[in-house]
């Protein structure tokens, strides 16, 4: 359960609140599927390819199914320095899937993401929330055995 | 020069989860102050101080508050650009994990300046983990009543760099794609759902209390003629003590790179992200201030072990794609660079591509729409400057033809 301060207004029918619902129902379905969409554009009283093109705007926003771990590894240069492609090559090992896939199980989603930040403790990834860094190969197996 | 800690000033020292510890440092103490001074006091405070945003621009602050402030309407935004995303860029992290009180305060007295109650954080969804401590923070200052009459709410990003520009960030706060915007009109003018805004780094407005309290002379006898004050920086890459370190502006490169953050043998040290200045190691002792180099403080070093070309190539694919997609000369000119670069990692350039390359740079950097396009080239140009023959040496055999 995720928890937010962003105080929607109390009138769901206004579209400043898209961006916001739009992160809500992924929460709540997984993903943001064509129904959800029209869903939204029907109460909020735009079109759809307006609600869309905010959908596929954001990294951070799924139209397609997603894992229920989400994995992002960090590609920009300072984690590049610090070998992130052997991270990337860790993940791939210890799950079988390569950079923009899902598992079949349904457990991890795998994406390469840019800098969230954390060069200091470079190589750095996410899964959903979390920041994981300073990461060497046995960290991965353990991080990504630990998740359910 | 040893580090000056100002904005840092209550880093590792405070609990940011016990606002206690931020009243025992003076904590709010500035907000009181100014709240005695009339709000045309306390933008001439500011503008007097010659502060500078933090967030990379370095457009005076006190010249944007009174812009605000002279501009129609009682509603009006203050907004914390909590963004971040430029590469390299950990400062307002470190900020925002360590003293979010002074942040609060900065925020409180920049909405008392332009007459605006209500404000937001724009955090990036990347710190999401941030937020519940943010909360914390801003619940403890409102229960003890420093936060009448004005709010703060948080607004959280959802992963898309450009929303760090000050318009694509107004844009995503309205439920919106993050797009940039056409200027004029300028945010203090016509912002936030059309209202007078003022957009400040984090930084920047941590930088606030402190110059209220001790009076702009103290803080414009800091820097140099041009930029006043400190600068923290967050340096990584080649170097043995990466972190977040806060020095006087015009302090030479060196001192933060080989002093601080004790690097060796430096080929290039990148200034401000993706966006920012490429620097041959020749020009290690340049100084850091807005009139030289500066950019929003990140400093990424590459070692002589380290790819010009691959440099440049990796900064080119971040920054296509990050645009935003609105205006043709960034849309279109991020694409043709990275075409190019990636040629060139491959050492497949043609000498032509040279002559496109300074020509494309030249019109993004005239037409484009936003920061993010119009800064894109410049580590195509300072490359093209500085390490000339790395380009001369992966010019490929095959010249003008299709690759076969």
């Amino acid at each position: 359960m995720s928890k937010t301060a962003e105080r929607v207004s109390t009138q769901l029918k206004d579209p400043q609140n898209l961006l916001i619902l739009l992160k809500e129902a992924q929460r709540r379905f997984g993903y943001l599927q064509q129904e959800r969409l029209a869903e939204l554009a029907n109460s909020l009283g735009i079109s759809i390819s307006e609600v869309y093109g905010t959908a596929t705007f954001y990294a951070f926003l799924a139209t397609k199914p997603q894992g229920r771990n989400v994995i992002r590894i960090c590609k920009s240069l300072p984690c590049f320095l610090k070998d992130s492609g052997l991270i990337i090559e860790s993940v791939e090992q210890e799950i079988g899937i390569k950079p923009g896939g899902s598992t079949a199980d349904g457990k991890f989603t795998f994406e390469l993401t840019n800098c969230i930040g954390a060069c200091d403790i470079a190589p750095a990834m996410m899964i959903n929330d979390k920041v994981y860094g300073e990461l060497t190969g046995r960290k991965i197996s353990r991080i990504l055995k630990a998740c359910e | 020069m040893p580090e000056e800690r100002i904005v840092l000033r209550n880093c590792d020292i405070i609990k940011p989860e016990r606002i206690a510890t931020y009243l025992a440092r003076d904590g709010f103490k500035a907000l009181s102050k100014a709240r005695d001074m009339s709000a045309d006091q306390v933008i001439e405070e500011i503008k007097a101080s010659g502060l500078r945003g933090r967030g990379g621009a370095g457009f005076p602050c006190g010249l944007k508050w009174e812009l605000a402030r002279k501009s129609e309407g009682d509603e009006k935004y203050v907004i914390c650009n909590a963004d971040e995303g430029e590469v390299g860029t950990f400062k307002d992290r470190y900020i925002l994990e360590r003293d979010p009180f002074t942040l609060i305060e900065g925020m409180a007295i920049a909405g008392y300046a332009i007459g605006a109650k209500k404000s937001y954080i724009y955090l990036r969804a990347e710190y999401h983990y941030l937020l519940d401590s943010l909360v914390k923070a801003i619940g403890q200052a409102r229960q003890k009543g420093f936060l009448d009459n004005f709010d703060i709410d948080i607004r959280e990003g959802a992963g898309a760099y450009v929303c760090g520009e000050e318009s694509a960030l107004m844009d995503s706060i309205e439920g919106k794609r993050g797009e940039v915007r056409y200027r004029p009109p300028f945010p203090p003018t016509r912002g936030l759902w059309g209202k007078p805004t003022i957009i400040n780094n984090v930084e920047t407005l941590m930088n606030i209390p402190r110059i209220v309290l001790n009076g702009a002379p103290w803080f414009s006898r800091i820097g140099t003629e041009r930029s006043k004050g400190t600068k923290v920086f967050s340096v990584s890459g080649d170097v043995k003590k990466p972190g977040v370190y806060e020095l006087v502006l015009g302090s030479p490169l060196r001192e933060l790179v080989e002093g601080l953050a004790v690097a060796e043998r430096v080929k290039i040290v990148q200034v401000g992200g993706a966006t920012g200045r490429i620097i041959p190691y020749s020009m290690i002792d340049t100084p850091l201030s807005f009139e030289t180099i500066l950019g929003a403080g990140a400093i990424t070093v590459f070692d002589e072990t380290r790819d010009t070309i691959d440099i440049v190539y990796k900064t080119m694919e971040f920054l296509a794609e990050e645009s935003c997609g609105k205006c043709a000369p960034c849309r279109e000119g991020t694409e043709v660079l990275v075409e190019i670069m990636g040629r060139f990692s491959r050492g497949e350039g043609e000498s032509r591509d040279i002559i496109i390359l300074g020509q494309l740079s030249q019109a993004m950097m005239l037409s484009s729409l936003c920061g993010l396009g119009q800064a894109a080239p410049t580590a195509v140009i300072d490359s093209l400057q500085y390490f000339k023959d790395d380009y001369g040496s992966r010019i490929g055999e095959k010249q003008g033809g299709v690759a076969g």
